[in-house]
């Protein structure tokens, strides 16, 4: 049994947690997450020279909170996870250079995680599913298909060719007037609009395969704004609700089909959903009504497990750990860190290639 | 200083993306693109189609709205494609080591208005404007672009 500390700084929130257990059967002693979310509402979302220092002057406090907590001192612990990228790379240098100082005082193995991974296996932590199962990574940087079949073997089987869905919601947000996060504001507005008032497109539905694109989306709900904008010399309350409906719905029906396609094509026992685009209701709803016509278990771990946080960094560096695998301090953080470096990548590249 | 502009009308996504193409076999380290218009116009399909083509692969090119900053690997020095939405003030610009890049690197940055004055005046700045169904974009810059704008079609 391995006891590990987790820390987690790659984005918005800084986060730690203590996980205790073996793969496929551990448990959270304490998860501690402070969220920017406050600082950052003044300036419509995440400020990158703000987060750096906030992560810096936060990780040893919420490092400390979560080894409290979890009652666990750090002469107890066999490991030190962190997320090492994908990330702002600012925060992930925070917390790489954190884990590293820890790592070195204590003499402690010092484990890096892709930020992907700890997405990844969190059903593993959450319902100790066994491999291999299919996992829709949707976030603000990030949406993609994965088959999971170890804990270091991921094949990308679909994913965005252009925008993530979290950051549609961020920008279709700012093109309707709403507050950031993005998310929860069109998820609230959209509750009172009427979807059919706004015809949208529902890009590459039309094309076989798990690939999704939501740069077009953006490009038809600004169209439409304007169209209403100009009808109406401003943009009515109940255009912003229509608006926000029409866009929930096309991103709902787009993962909806398109993970009843990958579904299909690679048939699992298992379907798990995560990242924070997965809070969203609707989505969920949608991705729920296509496992229970396939027979499919839907798995969507707690909200407090979808959103980033410590604890699914401590479960993935314990996973590593219990495979004899882990870093030294030449361990460097990496702002780009694809968990599938072999599939070929995205269609939807420039056509004619290369020049030079 | 004088500055020339050029303008490329009627352009479909398709357009867009050959247009990218094009400028990609066109820029050498030290050149820095500015992209600027509203959400939807197009500048996420330009950065992305410029990449690949000069990586002469179909690299998966995330957005950097999250991360400010994403780097890629070219064989006359690094791409840098940046969004400097969330930045609040040119000072933040610095931080992130984009002085450097100017000089050493390729950079492709939307939202530039966020470095205030602080714009490189070499910079050749690309305006985005979203029509109904096509694309407008148009080239502003100092008059030795327009000589290697020249080199383009149309």
């Amino acid at each position: 049994m391995l006891t590990i500390l987790g820390i987690e700084s790659s984005c918005d929130d800084t986060a730690a947690a203590v996980v205790q257990g073996t793969p496929g059967q551990a448990r959270v002693l304490s998860s501690e997450v402070f969220t920017q979310t406050a600082i950052h509402a003044d300036f419509g979302g995440v400020v990158p020279e703000i987060a750096a220092r906030a992560h810096v002057e936060k990780l040893d406090v919420v490092i400390a909170q979560a080894l409290s907590r979890a009652g666990v001192a750090l002469a107890e612990l066999d490991g030190i996870a962190v997320t090492a990228g994908p990330g702002l790379i600012g925060g992930v240098l925070s917390g790489v250079m954190c884990a590293k100082g820890l790592s070195a005082a204590t003499g402690l193995p010092l484990v890096g995680v892709n930020h992907l991974a700890g997405h990844a296996l969190t059903p593993r932590l959450t319902d100790g599913i066994g491999f291999p199962y299919l996992m829709l990574l949707v976030s603000g940087g990030h949406c993609q298909f994965l088959l999971v079949r170890g804990h270091a073997d991921y094949t990308r089987v679909g994913g965005t060719i252009d925008d993530a869905p979290g950051e549609a919601f961020d920008k279709i947000a700012r093109l309707l007037g709403l507050p950031q996060p993005g998310g929860p504001a069109i998820e609230l507005c959209a509750a009172q609009g009427d979807a059919s008032a706004v015809p949208l497109p529902r890009p590459l539905l039309d094309r076989a395969g798990c690939d999704m694109s939501f740069s077009g989306l953006k490009t038809a709900v600004l169209r439409a704004r304007n169209a209403a904008v100009a009808a109406h010399g401003g943009l009515r309350a109940v255009d912003q609700a229509n608006l926000a409906t029409a866009f929930q719905l096309a991103i709902s029906d787009i993962l909806a089909e398109k993970s009843r396609r990958a579904l299909a094509a690679h048939p699992v026992t298992a379907f798990a959903v995560a990242g924070g685009v997965a809070a969203n209701g609707q989505i969920r709803q949608a991705l729920q009504a296509v496992c229970t016509t396939l027979d499919t278990e839907f798995m969507a771990p707690p909200l407090a497990l979808c959103t980033d946080n410590g604890a699914m960094i401590a479960y993935a560096g314990l996973e590593r750990l219990a495979h004899g695998e882990y870093d030294d301090l030449t361990l460097s953080a990496r702002p780009r860190w694809p968990l599938d470096a072999t599939s070929p990548a995205m269609l939807g590249s420039g056509k004619k290639g290369a020049k030079a | 200083m004088t500055t020339q502009q050029t303008t490329w009308t009627d352009l479909t996504e398709d357009a867009t993306r050959q247009l990218a193409a094009d400028f990609a076999g066109l820029l050498k380290p030290g050149d820095v693109l500015l992209l600027e218009g509203e959400i939807g116009a197009g500048k996420s399909t330009f950065a992305r189609a410029l990449i690949r083509s000069r990586l002469g692969r179909a690299e998966d090119v995330p957005s950097p709205t999250f991360t400010i900053v994403q780097t890629y690997p070219d064989a006359a020095g690094d791409i840098w494609h940046c969004d400097l939405y969330r930045l609040t003030s040119p000072e933040e610009a610095w931080e992130l080591g984009l002085d450097d890049a100017f000089e050493e690197a390729i950079c492709l940055i939307e939202w530039p208005d966020r470095l205030g004055q602080e714009r490189p005046a070499k910079a050749l700045t690309l305006t985005f404007a979203a029509g109904d169904p096509t694309h407008r974009i148009t080239a502003t810059g100092q008059r030795d672009w327009t000589a290697r704008l020249g080199a383009l079609h149309g």
